[in-house]
């Protein structure tokens, strides 16, 4: 997947959570976001992009979502 | 006039808690108090005689057939405009009223063609009729009436329905209709007496301001008004109520029929989401469900250079079956996916769903809901509790403000527009949120109190402004929020929404509208009495898509309008059934009655009744599937009616993730855009050969009945069984109401619903359970659906689609009456001659500031792609504006837009698009031109094809 688009999305998202006053929400809703709406391997290929780039181009509220929520976002492969 | 007769009372039914008992010719009968004599005498088994009375009319009075006797009052009255009152007592038959109307009729006759023999209502006339009810025998006044018959000419410039002027008896239903039921005013009657006659305007039917919705032809007692079919055909023997297969109103129609052949479609009196009203395409444009293009053989290839061969059903079945297991062996399970489409039933969208998650074993399933109200479905379910529009059509009849946001229901949801405008017409208070001058604006006795011409990409600003206005003014209705909504959540909503930055002077210089513009419309719409907002894919179709839906059902709790007839939140859905291809489980994310598939109880209730494990991860949606077809991680996909290679957006990009599939089925009426990159050609069937069930935009499932054959052999419910079987997963039905049965008993919402009681009822809104037996036209009266409604902080965000020096102008899209979205349905009959090709919409100062004049060839370039149209230069546009529809496929409309989509819902951004527009001189973009080659290859490798069977 395009990384690039993937990560578009998700500061997309961040922005919108990124309004609610408790920061723990605004990560919580962003993973839940991810988790809730995007395939697997979406979620992987964003995740792999922080990884190898450093998390290049990503919002630091995703960058957060990411890590906190790490385990839930990135299931086994198929 | 109905070929097939009901009963027609002659005037409206009322409403009243108040009864009125009379006697009709010694019968006594009680109704409603405000009743018409006539109507109470129908109540009571006494048929009036009348002509220019019809029940879905108000009474005219200008006959003088319908004239009765009552005890106690000096001549005869009209029996339409007399008011029944207590202990009336009226006689319809006596020696002097059948001399009076035998004397009528005398003279009507003398002015009217007596061709009845060879006439094409003959045995269908309501003057023909009246003549023998009155017994008339003689007309001494001859027969030579010259101002109708003898000097009038035939008007047969509709498409659809010819105008003979000899055969009219000046009853002026027609103008009554279109005035009174259709609201264009596009008739009037001229002269008085002998000399009175219909016109309409100055000029001829089809260059006048008529709309072609067909009441006036509906409401037309003699044959002055003719639809062309029933000239050509005859008269039908039978007709079967079904749903019409246009837009999200959902009307229900009679599909008049003599043997299996279609000779018209009616409107139906007691359809409940159109009364017995009717537009130009569900009324007219069905021709293309026997257009010769359809295509009625299954076929295969190996690649899209390769000729199609037509195989049998079998083969094509197998075919796919194997190739979509070949593929999942190679790539992995989840490779392969389906689309779904809102042009076809809730069981065949259900069944598409269940094949996708049972038989290939993933959740890569999504539908067309995706690029136009997928907002929605987030938005309310977010706010309110429940992916779908809180009210009835009916409920508009009730309202005293209406908000119109981004949607254009004149030309999109037409025969809705109908009833709303009835409804401005009696005095409720118009408020319209639209960067375009839309028809509602300002049309025939309707103004618009509020226009705010607000700029693309600006919706949520605007909403925000208003919410600030309503809560910094004091106009909310605290009482409601503290009994119905989450407090917390509000009481962060209100210190957002107060801050300076969301006012109407903060946000004036961005929108485009002037601060105290906002103020009036927010004040109009908090206090003006009962305030309904209806929307539409101006809303839906942005990057904040999701946030303006969201914004809109906090606007409308925090005034209380939410819970009661006359108010809500209410999306004019786009197609038939988009409502109900979402309800069935079509996103990727859900199963049937929106339960997410991370839920193990909603998966457990699924997996024992289908048999299989169900996949707890969300699949691809529809632009997800495109960019993991480019990527090489999705290469098979099954779409059922849907056109993803016009419709979607940023063309080019899509027309490359089909080119990289190693199986595309595409099941269809016709090679659409997307077949031509298909492998597998599955015939499809269309509304009028099949069973099943529609939801229109307000939650109602009606009946759809087959009328003729599926002309392929199979209906689409049972191609999809097909394929299913083959893939290893049999599903056993044998006919759609087992579908809704198995429906039913899967979704909360839906336990009540079976065809049994849509017979019995007619239509069914859902929520339809035991909470509900006959359904719920309004939603969240005690309480919301998620139990206290969510206020949800909708900060604005400017789009990232940006005008500047290279792209200043935004380009927003949309469609027109004639046209149906992609056009397969509407090119493919008469419509055409309304709306023969895709144009720019430009103002006239950025024309003039180009060099542009009327018609002239433009180009207009995209960070996305370029095309070139034809300009129409309009003052509908604001400056900096432009617009186009995207009914046509070489017109390119979405070779421009771009593939920025809501935060939430990658529902895609269609309403921006930063452009330029140059004048050009030539006719074809690059992207045309390869387009049209490409067409002419397709059509080179489809075999020799016989006309379809009319």
């Amino acid at each position: 997947m395009d990384a690039h688009k993937l990560v578009k999305m998700a500061n997309d998202i961040a922005t919108f959570f990124e309004s609610d006053p408790d920061p723990a929400a605004v990560t919580d809703g962003i993973a839940g976001h991810l988790r809730r709406f995007w395939d697997p391997r979406m979620r992987r290929a964003l995740v792999r992009h922080i990884d190898e780039h450093g998390g290049e181009g990503c919002k630091p509220t995703v960058l957060a979502a990411v890590a906190g929520h790490r385990a839930a976002l990135v299931p086994p492969a198929n | 006039m109905y070929s097939v007769k009901e009963p027609d009372a002659g005037t409206p039914a009322r409403t009243s808690s108040e009864q009125v008992t009379l006697e009709i010719d010694g019968r006594s009968v009680t109704v409603p108090a405000g009743t018409s004599v006539m109507r109470a005498a129908a109540d009571a088994g006494v048929r009036v005689p009348k002509l220019c009375a019809t029940e879905s009319l108000e009474a005219f009075g200008s006959c003088r057939l319908c004239l009765v006797q009552i005890d106690g009052r000096r001549g005869y009255p009209a029996s339409c405009t007399t008011i029944v009152e207590p202990g009336m007592k009226v006689r319809t038959q006596s020696d002097p009223l059948a001399r009076l109307r035998r004397g009528v009729m005398e003279m009507y006759i003398s002015d009217h063609p007596l061709d009845c023999l060879t006439c094409p209502t003959n045995g269908n006339c309501e003057l023909q009729e009246m003549a023998g009810v009155v017994g008339l025998r003689e007309v001494r006044y001859g027969f030579d009436g010259a101002n109708h018959f003898k000097q009038a000419e035939k008007d047969t410039s509709n498409p659809y329905f010819d105008f003979d002027p000899a055969k009219c008896i000046a009853c002026a239903r027609c103008v009554r209709a279109c005035e009174e039921v259709q609201g264009t005013f596009a008739l009037t009657l001229q002269g008085r007496g002998f000399e009175s006659k219909i016109a309409s305007g100055n000029t001829d039917f089809k260059s006048s301001e008529c709309v072609s919705c067909g009441a006036c032809v509906q409401a037309c007692p003699t044959a002055t008004l003719v639809e062309k079919s029933i000239v050509e055909r005859g008269q039908p023997d039978h007709s079967v109520v079904t749903t019409c297969a246009y837009c999200g109103v959902g009307c229900s129609f009679r599909a008049e029929v003599k043997g299996s052949e279609v000779v018209r479609m009616v409107p139906n009196r007691d359809g409940h989401a159109n009364h017995g009203h009717s537009c130009v395409k569900g009324r007219f444009a069905w021709g293309y469900a026997t257009h010769k293009d359809r295509i009625t053989r299954p076929m295969i290839r190996g690649s899209i250079r390769e000729p199609w061969r037509e195989v049998s059903w079998d083969e094509a079945i197998a075919h796919a079956a194997s190739e979509f297991k070949r593929i999942q062996a190679k790539y992995g399970r989840g490779a392969v996916g389906g689309i779904t489409s809102s042009r076809c039933t809730n069981e065949e969208t259900y069944l598409v769903q269940k094949l996708v998650r049972a038989a290939f074993g993933n959740n890569n399933v999504d539908t067309c809901a995706r690029v136009c109200h997928s907002p929605t479905g987030y938005g309310l379910k977010t706010t309110l509790g429940e992916s779908a529009g809180t009210q009835d059509f009916d409920s508009v009849e009730h309202a005293d403000v209406i908000v119109v946001i981004g949607a254009n229901p004149t030309d999109a949801h037409p025969v809705f527009a109908s009833q709303m405008k009835r409804r401005l017409r009696a005095g409720a208070k118009l408020i319209v949120i639209d960067p375009r001058g839309i028809d509602l604006v300002r049309s025939a006795h309707i103004e618009a109190a509020h226009h705010l011409q607000l700029r693309p990409g600006t919706n949520v600003a605007v909403i925000n402004a208003i919410a600030h206005v309503v809560v910094t003014e004091g106009l909310h209705n605290e009482a409601f929020v503290r009994a119905r909504c989450e407090q917390p959540a509000f009481d962060n909503w209100k210190a957002f929404i107060t801050s300076p930055h969301n006012s109407p002077e903060a946000t004036a210089e961005l929108t485009g509208v002037p601060a105290e513009s906002i103020r009036a419309a927010a004040r109009l719409y908090a206090t003006g009495g009962d305030a309904a907002i209806y929307y539409g894919l101006g809303v839906t179709e942005h990057s904040q898509g999701s946030t303006m839906v969201m914004g809109i059902a906090n606007l409308a709790m925090v005034t209380g309008n939410i819970g009661r007839p006359g108010v809500g939140v209410n999306p004019l859905r786009g197609q038939n059934n988009v409502q109900g291809s979402c309800d069935m489980g079509s996103f990727p994310h859900e199963l049937p009655g929106y339960r997410h598939v991370g839920d193990p109880a909603v998966r457990a209730l699924f997996a024992a009744a289908w048999g299989v494990d169900i996949d707890s991860e969300p699949g691809l949606r529809i632009p997800n599937m495109f960019d993991a077809a480019i990527d090489g991680s999705f290469k098979g996909l099954y779409v059922q009616g849907e056109d993803i290679a016009q419709s979607d957006p940023n063309t080019q990009h899509v027309t490359a993730a089909l080119e990289s599939l190693e199986c595309l089925v595409v099941q269809d009426l016709f090679i659409n855009e997307t077949a031509k990159f298909a492998h597998v050609f599955l015939p499809g069937s269309s509304f009028l050969e099949k069973d099943g069930t529609f939801t229109n935009a307000e939650r109602r499932i009606s009946r759809v009945r087959k009328v003729s054959p599926p002309l392929a052999g199979k209906a689409d419910w049972e191609t999809t069984l097909a394929l299913a079987e083959a893939l290893g997963y049999p599903m056993h039905y044998d006919h759609p109401s087992q579908i809704m049965d198995e429906i039913a008993r899967l979704t909360p919402t839906f336990t009540g619903v079976s065809y049994d009681k849509l017979d019995r009822l007619g239509s069914i809104q859902w929520p339809c359970n035991d909470r509900a037996p006959a359904g719920t036209p309004v939603m969240h009266i005690d309480e919301f659906v998620r139990g206290k409604g969510k206020f949800v902080i909708t900060e604005y965000v400017a789009t990232q689609e940006k005008v500047t020096r290279r792209f200043p102008l935004i380009l927003t899209t949309g469609r027109i009456l004639s046209q149906y979205n992609v056009g397969a349905q509407t090119r493919r009959t008469a419509n055409n001659v309304w709306h023969e090709e895709d144009r720019l919409e430009i103002h006239p100062h950025d024309a003039e500031q180009r060099g542009i004049k009327d018609g002239d060839w433009c180009k207009i370039a995209s960070r996305a792609g370029e095309t070139v149209l034809r300009c129409t230069i309009s003052e509908r546009m604001q400056p900096g504006v432009v617009y186009t529809t995207f009914h046509f496929p070489g017109s390119g409309a979405n070779v421009i837009t771009t593939e920025n989509s809501d935060w939430a819902t990658n529902c895609p951004e269609y309403k921006v698009t930063a452009v330029q527009v140059s004048p050009t001189s030539e006719p074809a973009s690059t992207w045309q031109r390869r387009f049209g080659e490409f067409s002419e290859q397709q059509d080179a490798l489809l075999p020799p094809r016989e006309p379809a069977p009319r």
